[in-house]
């Protein structure tokens, strides 16, 4: 944990993880016994009215595309054999319900089929069909555009890694450049987008060169590569507050999905291991592949970590991460950090009112009145938050919440607004 | 399932840089210690009666509203025991019991809780209590008559109201220096300038108080001053006598940052603490009172919300 200094009067200043230009090879975790893989669409058995296409004991090989319907868009591609031993309901944050597909894995692997067939040619509906769930997360708006948005225009490449202490996509770039080259070649065939960025440090400058994507370089210091900040900093366009990137056109994809999109296209199966930072109780943080749907307890194992009561595990980095409650919690396509945190040194907040002491203000990057904001949303007035103070400014960096005195939660508070806000206009859409 | 190890479960961030509200209290405490203890030098067991009292009855005054508004104890986070001391720094070393006991009920209870306590309160605490106190007992904050009996090797008449009432010439013996290390009469912890300083600049320094208002306030003193002394000097002090005499260095370094009556963003802030220095220098020079610290800072409290609303465009606003 980043301590504040004796000088105060110094605004605490985060730099990014700077992965080395030669880094070791990640640590492979072998293939676990049992895996569960989250579809992301609710499972609710009793008021199913469709019916379903998936049940306990189905044999699935490597590579195999699972849906949960016949016609439904979303889908896992399993990353190993076996056969489902349990089907069940999994409620993430926010209340967003997922299938959680249990499977108890075989010890020979079988490769599906299906996509080795269709490789020669890459193609939109290839993609689409086969590659949406490959390690470093696809963007629905690549793979699927929506026919009434803004169509995507620029595509920019995370070569920089989201949060501190990550260097997962950092690795693409330096020991995937080919993979990434493919994969950008692949891009631009398969969306007919020419202007493609690569965002990445400036030690990786040349690395990043070799994708054949215009290299722009990013601030190593938090919170310069959360995609808002890299539009401004970078491509010299601010997202009004409320907007989204892809609305303006620009879609943003991690350098770790493009590698993922060469290599499936390169080797003719779908890639199944997953690169991501495993940052220990002590603060170090290491290089990990695993495949996707690895039980987080098998990873602590493999490097002895013992998870007691009351620790604090974490997908995601220390600064914008999610906790989860429970060890058996998969690998997902997106995890790029798995975070341990000891009970003894939990950061953990108070109900105290805001002070005023004004901390926050010089630290936020959207530069948002943040005491003021946070006194509408602790009482729930979350529309007089967005009127007066910016709430839709934020960019949920979580800076505000690290400097508070008070240690209020804001950055819960904020998305908690959000959330809610979405909730009462969807309610009045569908009313009206 | 039922077996299962319970982990903690929170939002982002989960790093927090381990500032708290009682640190941000207890170093307040700690820089006004060095003029608070030269004032307990200087006044004696009198003094040291006054803090002890005065720091001790807002800690009790605070529990007690605790209690009566069934909220959770809030002395573990030292502000009252901060209002407190900072209430004593102000006062005569000869002010009687009850007049402390008034004092910190004002400050603690009308000054902060009756807004909701910490963070809500429009007006400085201590500054609302010293306000009442000099309206209502008057003759009890008189330092000519108050501390009448102390004979120092130096002279004892309060500056600022042998300046307000026999004019330049009067202040004409006293060299900065001298007023500077505290060689003057006054409230037991305002008399020594350096340590206040030295109190300030550490602040400053550890990010405790914000540096625009304590130097913009110094700043429209000493310009104010000096634009008077320049009209009329047989009439007005030097900027100098200001700065160093009074309320002036314990104002800008620990009642104008009071952080929830102050401003937040640069500008606010210094046309915050520039204001509430000007109206300082007014307020000795052509006003009724001897000192205008008290008075300039609470009026400067009051624009506060409207000045806080020259503020940076929010990232991607629209309008």
């Amino acid at each position: 944990m980043i301590k504040r200094s004796f000088i105060g009067l110094i605004k605490p200043r985060m730099k990014y993880e700077a992965i080395e230009l030669t880094p070791p090879e990640p640590r492979e975790i072998p293939a676990p016994k049992q895996m569960t893989l989250l579809l992301n669409e609710p499972y609710d058995p009793f008021g199913q009215e469709k019916s379903l296409q998936l049940k306990k004991g189905d044999p699935i090989k490597t590579g195999q595309k699972l849906a949960l319907h016949e016609d439904s868009e979303a889908y896992v591609v399993s990353s190993a054999t076996g056969t489902i031993s349990a089907l069940s309901s999994f409620i993430g944050d926010f209340g967003r319900s997922y299938t959680a597909i249990s499977i108890d894995v075989a010890e020979n692997e079988e490769i599906d089929e299906q996509f080795p067939a269709l490789v020669k040619d890459a193609t939109l509906e290839t993609v689409k069909n086969f590659l949406a769930f490959i390690p470093g997360n696809l963007p629905n708006v690549i793979v699927s555009p929506d026919q009434s948005s803004t169509p995507i225009e620029t595509i920019v490449i995370c070569g920089v890694d989201r949060d501190l202490l990550i260097t997962a996509n950092q690795h693409a770039v330096v020991k995937e450049s080919s993979a990434v080259k493919l994969g950008v070649q692949i891009l631009k065939q398969i969306t007919g987008i020419d202007n493609i960025i690569i965002a990445s440090p400036e030690h990786l400058m040349q690395d990043a060169g070799l994708s054949g994507a215009e290299v722009r370089v990013v601030n190593p210091v938090y919170p310069a590569s959360l995609p808002q900040l890299i539009m401004r900093d970078l491509l010299g366009r601010v997202v009004p507050a409320g907007k989204t990137c892809e609305d303006l056109g620009v879609a943003f994809i991690s350098a770790q999905a493009v590698a993922s999109l060469g290599k499936a296209f390169n080797e003719g199966r779908i890639p199944v291991y997953k690169h991501f930072n495993l940052i220990k109780k002590d603060g170090t943080s290491v290089l990990v592949s695993a495949i996707i749907g690895t039980p987080v307890r098998d990873i602590f194992t493999a490097f002895n970590i013992d998870a007691g009561e009351k620790d604090r595990i974490i997908f995601g980095g220390p600064m914008t991460g999610e906790s989860i409650y429970s060890e058996d919690h998969p690998i997902q396509p997106d995890t790029d950090a798995v975070m341990i945190q000891d009970q003894k040194s939990l950061a953990l907040v108070s109900d105290y009112p805001c002070i005023n002491c004004s901390e926050c203000i010089p630290i936020c990057p959207a530069k948002i009145q943040v005491n003021m904001l946070v006194r509408f949303l602790e009482v729930g007035k979350y529309q007089e938050a967005v009127d007066e103070y910016d709430l839709y400014s934020c960019i949920e960096c979580g800076l505000c919440s690290f400097v508070c005195v008070s240690r209020i939660p804001i950055l819960q508070y904020i998305k908690l607004a959000k959330y809610e806000l979405g909730r009462i206009s969807r309610a009045e859409e569908t009313n009206v | 399932m039922f077996e299962q190890k319970k982990f903690t479960v929170s939002h982002a961030p989960f790093w927090h840089v381990g500032s708290s509200v009682s640190a941000r209290s207890y170093n307040i405490i700690f820089a006004a210690l060095p003029a608070v203890l030269f004032g307990v030098f200087t006044y004696g067991m009198p003094a040291v009666g006054v803090v002890a009292l005065s720091v001790s009855s807002a800690i009790t005054w605070e529990i007690a509203f605790n209690k009566i508004a069934r909220r959770p104890p809030s002395i573990g986070d030292g502000n009252a025991a901060m209002i407190g001391l900072l209430l004593a720094m102000l006062l005569p070393a000869t002010a009687p019991w009850w007049l402390l006991i008034t004092g910190t009920f004002v400050a603690v209870i009308i000054g902060k809780q009756i807004y909701g306590g910490i963070g809500a309160n429009p007006f400085n605490p201590v500054l609302v209590s010293l306000a009442i106190l000099t309206l209502s007992w008057k003759n009890f904050l008189d330092f000519n008559e108050v501390l009448v009996n102390y004979d120092f090797s130096y002279p004892m008449a309060y500056p600022l109201a042998s300046l307000k009432h026999f004019g330049v010439f009067a202040i004409s013996n006293l060299k900065p220096a001298a007023l500077l290390m505290g060689r003057q009469s006054g409230g037991i912890g305002a008399i020594f300038g350096l340590g206040l300083i030295l109190g300030g600049i550490y602040l400053i320094i550890r990010g405790y108080i914000r540096w625009e208002i304590s130097i913009s306030f110094l700043a429209g003193v000493w310009v104010t001053a000096l634009l008077f002394n320049m009209v009329d000097p047989a009439h007005y002090a030097g900027p100098v006598f200001h700065l160093l005499t009074g309320y002036t260095l314990i104002g800008a370094f620990f009642l104008a940052t009071e952080d929830s009556s102050s401003p937040v963003n640069f500008i606010p802030m210094l046309i915050y603490g520039a204001g509430a220095g000007m109206l300082t220098v007014l307020i000795r020079n052509i006003g009724a009172f001897v000192d205008g610290v008290v008075f300039a800072i609470l009026v400067a409290n009051l624009v506060n919300p409207l000045v806080d609303k020259i503020r940076p465009k929010a990232l991607g606003k629209v309008i």
